[in-house]
């Protein structure tokens, strides 16, 4: 090494050269710290995000501080648009199914169930779905509401410093995700829900894999209650941070675990039920403490009241074990009985020997889904399902063509982050972080 | 229609040009048709939108259908009885704002409220309030662009849910592109105010009364409104780090 440190783009000192668009030289900062020493306060305005491990993905908060106590709070959003609602008014009904996914990425099946309601109310095929697609869509719902509590009971608690309810988060949804792979193919953005029913029934193995599942689950869900519902730093942690009681909620627009915190029964699935949630047994969960640990508690018993759906769809699917998934209608139905191809790509045999060797009308059918895409009756839809974050309303308007005049997604985490001041004025600067996680914002859906 | 010949139900022998006026002229067999819905007007508050050609947009189209325009209707506007408890809403609404409606569309188990912008604020406010109605949530706000529809090309639309009586209902407004002004309904639902700031984000329809109107999603010096029809998908050009990327219609294609 020589004497003198050579760095590949500059050293430190030398003269730039051509035009710099990173900000040099600290920006305004001196402006700011003279202003400061003007007004001879403790008052802070502390920039908090993009870039933060305990934002939940790229949200900003603009926090106001004296001391650590949090005098305002402002969150800023928009980070991660990526104008997918846009870009459905460019692609097909069906391709919409692709788009919606990727908003809440963390509970993707939600949205491509909402989506899909919506669209199947517009059609007017509500009552043609096949049972196997709307038990399949219940089962894969349940099992997603799981994985998205464990994400935000572990990423909540690592960013509390409670590591380990993290790491074995992870290890159960891993082993869910295993599960949506031999169904999906994916782990995430599964586009698997389509308009109609379902991309492909499970697979020959699936019902033996849930059951293994279900078990693995109910080994190890005991363990998050074992690890912190008495644990007094959790206690500690948790207890009386973000309040936001039930007025507050209802004047928000709040719903979902944060609304049940509150000690509000609202869950969709009872009061306006879908998919058949009216013919299953489960209980709503409340908790009294309208704070960041009964949004715990409440998602920690959800996770088991979901496992109790999943048992009931495991019996529903075994016994409807072959019956098709996918609407009988060939205009708008595409083939749902893949097999996987040697080239690892799901492909329906059945299906290219049919329209290439069988059927005329068929290849037709094929052709115009593929390519055109069918075709919506002009109207509008809103439909509104429970996600494991609160209400997600899919409101789609279609202008009777191939392609959503308008799409939008009600996400419940962009209206659960406006009560972030609510909730954290007043509080002191490290509970933001626990107001935050027991909001469980999802960036992706927020700002789609 | 004569009394000689009773077995025939009534309406049955209205041909397509006899006007319904209401639903007990309404025929109840024979012929299908589709204005024979009560309550149906000639004209449409949407006007027809129409489409060319076997193809959307018409284009790419070489199978010599390009000549074929069908008409895409828009769900007609319904009139009383709705039936269920709309006519409960409806009726409340009508008897504590005057004249609220502009119509109102039952369509797909989902009823529709058109307000004119000038009766939203009070009409909004009463649905919240009155007992009858208590529409506590207001779950979303979305902006819908109309090009086609002249005079009311920009439409706000409202989802509505009652807890207390676990309805749903949606009400819509509509505002000129060349007076893109709609009330405000933060001070009646404090909930609307992102939903408001997305939407004048994305479609410029200005929210009088909002306490702090700016983009939300799209950056602060954005120019242009992005969901409008008009606007293009990713017309855009990217610059990262002083490099340039143009827009994908502009790209080299290869």
């Amino acid at each position: 090494m020589t004497a003198q440190q050579t760095d590949f783009y500059a050293n430190p000192g030398e003269e730039t050269e051509g035009t710099v668009y990173t900000a040099m030289g600290g920006g305004d900062f001196a402006d700011i710290a003279a202003e400061q020493a003007d007004r001879n306060d403790e008052t802070l305005v502390i920039n908090m995000g993009p870039q933060h491990p305990s934002t939940h993905g790229v949200l900003r908060l603009m926090v106001e501080c004296d001391g650590e106590t949090v005098l305002s709070i402002r969150p800023g959003i928009g980070f991660l648009h990526t104008g997918i609602e846009k870009n459905m008014e460019y692609r097909t009904w069906t391709q919409g199914t692709t788009f919606v996914t990727r908003m809440d990425y963390v509970a993707p099946i939600f949205n491509e169930v909402a989506y899909c309601l919506a669209v199947e109310r517009l059609l007017g095929i509500e009552d043609q779905i096949p049972q196997r697609a709307t038990d399949i869509r219940v089962l894969m719902m349940e099992l997603n509401r799981i994985t998205s509590h464990l994400v935000a009971v572990g990423t909540g608690g690592m960013e509390i410093g409670a590591l380990t309810v993290m790491t074995i988060g992870f290890r159960e949804r891993e082993m869910v995700l295993d599960f949506f792979e031999a169904v999906t193919g994916l782990r995430m953005n599964h586009a698997y829900i389509r308009p109609g029913g379902v991309a492909n029934d499970l697979p020959e193995t699936g019902i033996a894999q849930l059951r293994d599942l279900i078990g693995w689950l109910e080994d190890h869900l005991p363990e998050y209650a074992a690890f912190c519902n008495e644990n007094p730093i959790f206690k500690g942690r948790m207890c009386g941070i973000g309040v936001q009681d039930l007025s507050a909620c209802l004047a928000m627009g709040v719903t979902g675990p944060v609304l049940r915190s509150a000690g509000y029964p609202l869950d969709l699935r009872k009061s306006q039920p879908y998919c058949g949630y009216e013919t299953y047994d489960f209980d709503v969960i409340t908790w009294d403490t309208a704070d960041a640990y009964g949004r715990f508690r409440v998602r920690l018993d959800e996770m088991w009241e979901s496992l109790k759906i999943v048992k009931q769809c495991v019996e529903r699917l075994d016994a409807s074990t072959g019956e098709p998934v996918m609407i009988d209608d060939p205009k708008i139905a595409w083939p749902a009985q893949l097999a996987n191809g040697p080239d690892g790509q799901g492909n329906s045999n059945e299906h290219i020997k049919h329209i290439m060797g069988e059927s005329m009308e068929a290849l037709i059918h094929h052709f115009k889904l593929v390519t055109e895409g069918f075709r919506v009756p002009a109207g509008q839809a809103y439909v509104p399902i429970e996600s494991p974050k609160g209400e997600l309303g899919c409101h789609v308007v279609s202008d009777g063509g191939t392609r959503p005049h308008r799409a939008h997604m009600r996400d419940p985490g962009f209206n659960h982050l406006q009560s972030v001041p609510i909730q954290c004025e007043g509080g002191m600067l490290a509970d933001i972080v626990v107001a935050i996680g027991s909001l469980d914002p999802v960036m992706g859906g927020v700002d789609r | 229609m004569s009394d000689k010949t009773p077995e025939k139900l009534p309406g049955e022998e209205k041909t397509v040009d006899t006007p319904v006026t209401d639903p007990e002229a309404a025929p109840k067999a024979g012929l299908e048709r589709e204005d024979a819905q009560p309550g149906a007007t000639p004209e449409a508050a949407h006007p027809v939108p129409t489409r060319a050609g076997m193809w959307s947009e018409g284009t790419g189209d070489t199978s010599g259908y390009g000549g074929i325009v069908r008409e895409v209707p828009f769900p007609r506007p319904s009139v009383p009885p709705f039936g269920s408890w709309y006519d409960q809403v409806h009726d409340r609404l009508a008897t504590l704002v005057e004249d609220p409606f502009v119509k109102v569309v039952v369509d797909r188990g989902e009823i529709t409220f058109h307000i004119a912008r000038e009766k939203l604020a009070e009409s909004m406010r009463t649905l919240r309030d009155d007992a009858h109605l208590r529409f506590e949530l207001c779950a979303s706000v979305s902006g819908v662009h109309y090009p086609e529809d002249a005079g009311a090309e920009l439409h706000v639309v409202y989802h509505l849910a009652s807890l207390t009586h676990n309805r749903r209902i949606r009400v819509e407004t509509s505002c000129p592109d060349d007076d893109p002004h709609v009330p405000s309904v933060v001070p009646t639902y404090p909930a609307a105010d992102w939903h408001e700031r997305e939407t004048w984000d994305m479609f410029g329809i200005v929210f009088d009364g909002h306490p702090h109107l700016t983009r939300i999603l799209m950056p602060d010096d954005w120019v242009g409104f992005p969901q409008r029809k008009d606007y293009p998908l990713g017309g855009i050009p990217i610059e990262y780090k002083g490099a340039t990327v143009p827009p994908v219609d502009q790209r080299r294609s290869y």
